[in-house]
Parts: C-alpha cells; structure tokens; sequence
C-alpha cells in the first residue's frame, strides 16, 4: 500500500518536472534580449550585403516564423509547442535541412547515453567502494590519503580534468588520440574495439570527477554508521570485518548515496555536454555546441528537450528501483 | 540575548579552514589589489610581441594574441570571482527566503515551492544556457549570465534550507517562542535565522563555486561572452590557438592551475568552515 503511493507519488512528480522544464524552455528565450529571427536575418544580411530587398527580408521573416512555429500569439505559440513535443516532431534541421531534428538526436544518443551510463555507474560503484573501506578503516594512514585525493579531486570542474587529461595522455604520453575517430559501417569486433578505446579519455574524465564526491561523501557516512548499535551487535556476534562492511555499513549506508546520484543527475550531465565538446565526442553534447553556432534552433530545441526528458526519466528510474534496497518503503515500516 | 548562538572564541585550529582560507584570500586580494598597478587592457589584441617566453616583464609570457598572460589571468579571476560573489549573494537569498518560508508556511504553498524545486534540481541549467547563449549569439552579458545562474541555482540551497526548517519547527525553544505570542517572522529572524546561518556560509562558498564553475564551462565551450577575461575564457582562447602545439603551453597550464587553486580553496574553506561549526555546535 504505502509502496504504490510512493511510486504513484514520484510519477506525478516526474510529469509536473517535464512540464514544468518543457514550460520554461519555452518562455525563457522570449523573455531575453534579441530575437533569434533578427539575429538570423541580421546574419544573413552582412553576408550578403546590400544585395538583399526589403521584400525578401520579409519573406526570410515569414518563413522562419513560421519554421521556428513563431507565428498567432504567444498562447497560440505554446500550445503547438507541446503538441510538437507530445509527437516528438522538432522539424527540420538548419544545418542538415532537410533532415528531421529527430533523426540526428536518435544518431547521438546511444553515444551520450552509452558514455555516461557507463561512467555513472562505475564511478559510483569504484568511489562507493573506495569511500566504504577508507571509511571503515579510517583509523589507518591510507584512508587519510584516499580521503585527501577525494578533497583534491572533487572540487574540480569537468572542463579541467577534461583537459589535464588530454595534456596528460594525449600530448605527454600520447597514448590515446586527441580527438575520437569511429570506424564507419556495421559494428564489428574490431568497431567496438575502436569505440571502447576512442571513448577511453571522455570516460576516465567523468569518472574521474564523479569519484571524489563519492569517495568523500561515503566515508563520512561509514564513519558515522559503523558505530551504529547494530553494527556493533554484529561485533559481538563475531561476524567478520568484511561481511560488516558490505552486509551492515554499506547497506544503510549507500540509500542516501543514491539519493545524492538521483539529484547530481543533472550536475552529470552537464559535465558529460563539457566533455563531449572538449573531446569531439558525438554524442548531444557535441551536437548542442554545433547547434548553438550554426544556430540551428530546431536541433537545439530538440537537443533540450529530450535532455530535460532524460535526466528526469533517469532519476524516474532510480527513484522506482530505490525501494529494492530500502525495505522501510517495500514493506511499509 | 538578541543571538544565542553566537560563536564562542575558536577552540580548536582548523586545518582546512586554513589552507582554504589562504588560497583564497591571496587569489582575491591578488586580482583585487593588481589591477589598480595597469593601465593596459589586458584583453587589447596586439598590445605586446606574440608568443614572448616568460620574463621579467611578462611573467608568464605572452600569447598569439598579443596579450600579456599572467596579467589576462589576473583579470580573469577577478572577473571571475565578482561574478561567482554576485550570483552568489542573488541565491543565498532567494534560498533561504524561499526555504525557510516554504518549511514553516507548509501547505499548498510548500508543495509548490518543493515541486520548483524539484525541477530546477533536476533540470540541467547548461543546455539552457547554451540555447540562450546562441539566442543573443555571443553577446551575452556579464549580467544576463548571472540572472539565469540565480534563476536555475536557487533549488539546492533551497531545499537544505527547507528540511532545516523542518526539523527546527518541532523544536522545544521554537514551541515556546510560539507559546509567547512571538509572529512568524521574528521567530525566523530570532530563533531560527542563527541556526541556518552557518549553513548559509557554507551554502554561499559552493555557490560561488557553482557560479564560477558554469560560466567558465560555457565560455570554454566558447558560448559565454569570450571578449571578458574570466577563467573559461581565457583557456577558451588557449584551446582556439592551440597554445600546446604552437609552443606556449603556460597559456592553458597557468588558467588550469589558477582554477585548481581557487576551487580548492573555496572547497576547504566551506568544508573547513562546515567542521569547526559542527564543533561548536555541540558544545554549545
């Protein structure tokens, strides 16, 4: 009973965050300075300088109200803007006219998604790890040392480990290439090798900058929760340290680190957009930033959504496989 | 007895508020301070003599556009800095208004506060600034970037705030205010204000940091405002010219060490700050 609540609860609350996100998306640019059609035209203008009449200026106006759904008024405007979005219908690109804005997003997902699933998890999973020894050993030097790269490593901002990492492996060790190359075609072993090893750097950056958190924030956590009466019971039971560690500590322990990863989702990605376009990697990110300068609104508009529609469906998810580990939900304590 | 919590004398030496503490305040003062010693346009292309190697006169040499880098740096963290500080005070703010209202209004009111909050937690504020961004194509203002970090970065002050709001409802010397016939608000500013004070301060430092963090990864990116020197901009400009290949590599070493520094030094502060506070806490 108190289970079906709490998943119908966060279902709700999931709608009201996409709409509330498409919403803004909507009416944030109109409120700014400028106006995008201008801008283009403007553009347009100094390429071809004098040679543009005032009717085909208009004309150009016309066509891209109508392109970017700009024309009636601004209530008119938004409701043929969820529609679009309800049949995921962005248009066409600009920049790879005639090409659906659809198609292009589908081509760059599975990197984006690939990329940052993959480190999320590990990261997660290797500072967790980290953090819960250093934690339950942290009368021991080498818990301070782990806990001292942790400080070092967490305040640092994505684009910097991003390029201490190029400087490091790509320009001083050239181990890796400074930019990826993908074999084209079907996959193939020798493809999936290619991609695993041209996804190496962006990887490493993003584990890299979710490590520390992790390591930090679980440590303090074993500390506190190692002291716990029932832990201590299990002392005295004569259970061993490490079936403790993992069974005991790391089991209450880790619901507020899934907690804190359901909230850095959006955090994440903003750091995986960063390091996509600092390693020329293929995926939204990149495509946002080749977007924003061609101004391709479309592609961007598109790009923004299904970020929006990611990120909260992501957190959707751990939110609903959450009450897995937290009986106090499943079973109603 | 206008503040009980007022903090007794320092009792114990903290380390990490230290080292934070200094890094901080010699990159503040530093860029503060220098900038009155120049006349030059640190962004002017074509001031100096390109790709010159490091030297008395140009510390850290110059680039391949003429400017002088260690001056370019100074500037940029001051630039950088004054943003993160403003964004900063904007947030505090908004926050602790909204989060402490939101915990002991309750109701309809602060299910809708925690639904914003919600989204705004969740919803990615980089995208967004990269489709303003290419909106007013590359003349987004200082202060136009700062609007929409306060706009997009209020939620997770907001919402620590709010379940220290919670907590401190229930308790006995907030019942007893209550009882005495004190209104909402002097019970905010009284009784609860010196309890999320400390929270604030530490609230404060990572907003900075926050703030920093967005603007610079959205110039390096090249979509914040390029011409000002803040330190996304100026590795924007190193990357573009490919400071490495072209033999100048202290063009994008010396940024990403400053960013370091400063982060670092923020990070300790607030975190050094946070532990001492703790201490104090529980003697009080």
């Amino acid at each position: 009973m108190k289970l079906a609540q709490y998943v119908v609860q966060r279902f709700i609350g999931y709608l009201l965050v996409l709409f509330i996100g498409i919403t803004i998306t909507f009416f944030l640019p109109r409120l700014m300075p400028g106006d995008p059609i201008n801008n283009y035209i403007s553009q347009v203008q100094a390429r071809a300088g004098q040679s543009l009449s005032a009717e085909a200026t208009q004309q150009l106006r016309d066509s891209l109200a109508e392109l970017y759904g700009l024309q009636g008024d601004i209530f008119t405007q938004y409701r043929n803007y969820l529609a679009r979005v309800v049949r995921l219908d962005f248009g066409p690109s600009f920049t790879y006219y005639p090409e659906p804005v659809s198609n292009i997003l589908l081509d760059a997902m599975p990197w984006t998604a690939g990329l940052l699933i993959t480190t999320t998890l590990l990261s997660w999973l290797i500072g967790n790890s980290i953090g819960l020894i250093a934690g339950y050993f942290n009368k021991r030097r080498w818990a301070t040392v782990l806990e001292v790269v942790g400080i070092i490593l967490y305040p640092i901002p994505y684009y910097i480990l991003a390029l201490v990492v190029i400087l490091l492996f790509a320009y001083w060790i050239a181990l890796f290439p400074l930019s990826p190359t993908f074999l084209p075609g079907p996959m193939t072993w020798n493809k999936a090798v290619s991609i695993i090893y041209n996804s190496f750097l962006p990887a490493l950056t993003l584990i890299l900058a979710g490590f520390g958190w992790n390591v930090l924030a679980m440590k303090a956590l074993a500390v506190a929760t190692k002291e716990d009466a029932y832990v201590q019971f299990a002392r005295l039971k004569g259970t061993t340290d490490r079936t403790r560690m993992t069974n005991y500590v790391f089991r209450n322990a880790m619901l507020p680190q899934i907690t804190a990863l359901v909230l850095s989702l959006g955090f994440i990605f903003n750091g995986a957009i960063q390091t996509e376009v600092i390693f020329s990697y293929p995926g939204i990110g990149m495509t946002m930033r080749a977007a924003a300068g061609a101004g391709d609104y479309n592609l961007l508009y598109g790009a923004i959504i299904l970020t929006i529609f990611s990120v909260a469906t992501a957190a959707l998810i751990l939110d609903l496989i959450y009450p897995l580990f937290d009986p106090r939900i499943r079973l109603g304590g | 007895m206008s503040q009980p919590t007022k903090p007794r004398k320092l009792r114990k030496f903290n380390l990490r508020l230290a080292i934070g503490l200094t890094i901080v305040t010699i990159l503040a003062a530093g860029s503060l301070i220098l900038p009155f010693f120049t006349s030059v346009d640190p962004a002017a292309q074509g001031t100096y003599l390109k790709n010159l190697p490091p030297s008395a006169k140009h510390l850290l040499g110059t680039n391949a556009l003429g400017q002088d880098i260690f001056w370019y740096l100074v500037f940029a963290v001051r630039n950088s800095l004054l943003l993160g500080v403003t964004v900063s005070i904007g947030i505090t703010a908004i926050s602790t208004f909204l989060g402490l209202s939101a915990g002991f209004i309750g109701g309809w009111y602060e299910r809708v506060v925690v639904v914003f909050m919600d989204t705004f937690i969740t919803i990615p504020v980089l995208p967004i600034l990269i489709v303003l961004g290419a909106i007013v194509r590359g003349n987004t203002s200082f202060f136009v970037v700062a609007a929409i970090l306060i706009v997009f970065g209020w939620a997770w002050n907001a919402r620590t705030i709010r379940s220290m709001a919670l907590t401190l409802r229930e308790r006995e010397f907030i019942n007893m205010a209550r009882f005495s016939g004190a209104g909402v608000m002097p019970i905010i500013g009284r009784e609860i204000f010196p309890y999320v004070y400390a929270f604030m301060v530490v609230g404060f430092i990572n907003t900075i940091l926050f703030a920093i963090n967005t603007e610079a990864a959205l110039a390096v990116i090249g979509l914040s405002n390029v011409v000002i020197p803040t330190l996304g901009s100026i590795i924007f400009w190193a990357l573009n010219y490919n400071a490495i290949m072209i033999g100048q590599p202290l063009w994008i070493i010396a940024p990403i060490v400053t960013t370091v520094a400063l982060f670092l030094g923020l990070f300790l502060t607030s975190t050094g700050y946070n532990e001492l506070f703790a201490e104090r806490r529980g003697v009080a």
